[in-house]
């Protein structure tokens, strides 16, 4: 192809993710070690509320932004350097906690846990949705030719769930009163609350994340187990395997490319998990890494919004996702480079 | 049944045609308001919205957009509804107007006690009042011989023997939920051991001992509610009380009028409503005051300006209450209180009376750290000195970040 033709077809997909995805990155990265201020005054100001029959005035002294002639709010930026991460990693605290040998205190710091969790559940799913996703691929694929499409048609619907309404979902059927919480509370003559502690809201979020995603996972080895040699698969029942070794040194390692691609994937999406957290309101007990950069980005009553530290959460997070995917994608390049050969 | 219902619908649909006439006027320029979304402000907007071309939206999560939409030049609501805790960033920004001129123009049925002036100038219109009292079973307290809790020691007491006889699933709720919820219950407890959140310099003054009675006091209600207690807000413990789950909460006054919805509730007439307990035998009940109410963006032609405001007051008029008494406790000039807002008055009306929530942008900030971190004292994993040291902290981190603190 010349190279001109080639420029103008890859050309505006660069453009695109340079201005969407790098010019954000720069500008987060940036904005993780500045630190925008309002410039602020302390005035008196009286403030009249009303009661329900007549109004109380207080007069106090009020700490208020300064505007400007332009009617908006002066603001400076400083570079503080590194102030913010240290702000999120708390690590003169970790260190402490590590002093005294505290897992709990580790654990009191905000980032610490909900790294904690963000790895637990990335690493632990993981192998999970692989494992359901080949199991359920061989089972399609040795079903009779009939029930394929509609068996196919019902494993793939927990996928076209959005994952907030699938989150939501799962939270309702087994909050307190929930239609599941309700029949188990039967079956068991116990009183069940799944959302009381944390490590049955943990459970409950592996369950969904695995159910949820491991028909991606299907699909793709389904896809995958139709281009299985089947000379290879029938000289192997010649020579005698069984089922189980034909799986192991036939049809694994011909899927492997595959495993590798969903394991990249999966690692990508778990470490950014969210919509668990939110669905089932578990802050209390379990926060995620990404919910904690949704955390200081939210406004709170009074407008004011961590920025400086949710950009340096955000940094964080993707330096996270780097270390993770660095193994499987050294395996990757060393396959690509190997086949060249 | 059926006909019941056809015959409901017919009169609802003939009230709406009845209030549609009602409109002194009809509204010639496009007007749109962002308000939060609970019953009081779909009476206000459908109101408005007889007059034609306006747009209401009503959206709990009004606190995270208008800061921005009101920002933007033209604004992209003319009104929003606030509350004195939400009001702050718009103020703080500048981005609402003055309303003296058009409160001389317009506003001839407001009273003095609905115009919130802010060093001397009107830059709201409040129209309800809104608190947290304490709702209860009727039923159960009488069957039990159980007098109406007036503090907290006496609920819990009152919890205990409801527990004992098991009438209920629960004795309690609480909107617990951690967050914004969680930090609410606690600005209502503190402040009523006594408590003050900031010293002069800023410096938040919580890790006190009425900050460690305060938690003592919240940590008790645990005994006595749903173990999921960390994830119940508002519409869930409405929710449980309506399904005749718990027998007491101390919660907000715009949710009585629930309890009475033949439609939803179970328990229609058996919820009676009294003052928020005290923390303290002869402190203030333990929350604080709020009001609603509507501001005009800055950032709009002053013709705008004029209809919109012309279009609220005709929203907050008389007519309005009249068709949604109990929806809200009513600033409003024709408010009837029936038997639901006799808590809220008694809260309001209590002395020494309940503090209005304190709204600056130091308290925004401490509100964000209480719900962070006081979950992690109601689970268990820390205790209440712990639990200070670490909101204190949380507090000034943020509050350097923000540049409230050198």
């Amino acid at each position: 192809m010349k190279f001109k033709t080639f420029a103008a077809f890859v050309g505006p997909s660069v453009f695109m993710m340079l201005l969407f995805i790098a010019a954000p990155l720069v500008s987060v990265f940036i904005q993780s070690f500045q630190v925008t201020q309002p410039v602020l005054e302390q005035v008196e100001v009286e403030t009249c509320t009303p009661g329900f029959l007549t109004q109380t005035c207080t007069t106090e002294i009020k700490t208020v932004p300064v505007l400007g002639e332009d009617g908006k709010t002066i603001t400076e930026t400083r570079w503080v350097g590194l102030e913010s991460y240290r702000n999120v990693l708390q690590m003169d605290k970790f260190w402490e906690a590590v002093g005294n040998g505290s897992w709990n205190d580790i654990m009191q710091i905000d980032f610490w846990r909900a790294l904690r969790f963000t790895l637990s559940f990335t690493l632990l799913t993981l192998p999970l949705v692989i494992g359901v996703g080949l199991a359920i691929a061989l089972a399609v694929n040795n079903a009779a030719r009939t029930i394929r499409g509609p068996v196919i048609f019902v494993s793939l619907l927990p996928f076209i769930i959005t994952p907030v309404i699938g989150s939501l979902s799962i939270y309702w059927l087994f909050v307190g009163d929930g239609i599941l919480t309700a029949m188990m509370e039967r079956w068991t003559g116990t009183n069940i609350s799944m959302f009381a502690q944390a490590w049955t809201i943990e459970l409950l979020m592996y369950f969904y994340r695995v159910w949820h995603v491991a028909p991606f996972a299907f699909v793709i080895f389904y896809a995958g187990l139709q281009t299985v040699n089947m000379d290879t698969l029938e000289s192997a029942v010649i020579d005698g395997a069984s089922r189980w070794e034909r799986l192991r040194h036939v049809i694994v390692p011909h899927l492997m490319p595959l495993i590798v691609f969903i394991a990249l994937i999966h690692l990508m999406d778990c470490y950014r998990v969210f919509e668990e957290i939110v669905g089932f309101r578990s802050q209390a007990h379990v926060i995620s890494l990404q919910w904690l950069t949704y955390d200081f980005m939210t406004p709170d009553d009074a407008g004011n919004r961590a920025i400086s530290r949710a950009s340096a959460s955000a940094m964080l997070t993707m330096i996270g996702i780097v270390f993770l995917l660095v193994l499987p994608l050294r395996r990757t390049w060393r396959d690509h480079k190997g086949s060249a050969h | 049944m059926f006909l019941k219902r056809i015959a409901l619908a017919g009169a609802v649909s003939l009230m709406g045609s009845a209030a549609f006439a009602a409109c002194s006027y009809e509204n010639e320029v496009p007007v749109k308001s962002l308000s939060a979304g609970f019953e009081a402000w779909k009476a206000v907007t459908d109101a408005m919205a007889e007059c034609g071309n306006f747009q209401a939206e009503l959206d709990q999560e009004f606190r995270t957009k208008q800061p921005a939409a009101f920002e933007a030049n033209p604004s992209l609501y003319q009104i929003g509804g606030v509350s004195n805790g939400t009001i702050t960033p718009l103020l703080n920004a500048g981005t609402i107007r003055p309303l003296d001129d058009l409160v001389e123009k317009y506003g001839q049925n407001l009273t003095p006690n609905q115009l919130i002036r802010i060093n001397g100038q009107i830059m709201a219109i409040a129209m309800m009042v809104n608190t947290q009292h304490l709702m209860y079973r009727s039923d159960v307290l009488a069957d039990l011989g159980i007098e109406v809790p007036t503090t907290w020691d006496e609920v819990y007491a009152a919890a205990d023997q409801i527990k004992e006889a098991g009438v209920v699933d629960y004795p309690l709720g609480a909107t617990m939920k951690s967050g914004w919820n969680l930090a609410q219950e606690f600005v209502n407890m503190y402040p009523g051991f006594g408590g003050t959140f900031f010293n002069d310099d800023n410096t938040t003054a919580v890790n006190s001992e009425a900050g460690m009675a305060a938690l003592e006091t919240m940590k008790k209600a645990l005994d006595y509610t749903d173990p999921e207690v960390l994830v119940s807000d508002s519409t869930y413990v409405q929710q449980q009380f309506q399904q005749g789950k718990i027998a007491m909460a101390n919660l907000w006054a715009s949710r009585a009028g629930a309890m009475n919805d033949e439609a939803e509730s179970q328990v229609v007439g058996k919820i009676a409503m009294s003052a928020a307990p005290r923390a303290t035998a002869d402190g203030a009940p333990a929350t604080t005051l709020w009001w609603d109410g509507i501001v005009i963006a800055s950032n709009i032609s002053d013709e705008e300006a004029d209809a919109a405001f012309r279009l609220a007051m005709e929203g907050l008029d008389t007519e309005m209450v009249a068709s949604a008494n109990d929806a809200a406790i009513w600033l409003v000039n024709g408010y009837q209180p029936t038997e639901i807002a006799k808590g809220a008055i008694e809260t309001a009306t209590a002395v020494p009376a309940p503090p209005a929530y304190p709204s600056t942008t130091q308290m925004g900030l401490l509100h964000t750290a209480l719900g962070n971190e006081l979950p992690a004292f109601l689970t268990g994993e820390r205790d209440a000195e712990a639990t200070l040291v670490a909101i204190d902290e949380a507090y000034t981190t943020s509050a350097k970040e923000a540049g409230v603190l050198k």
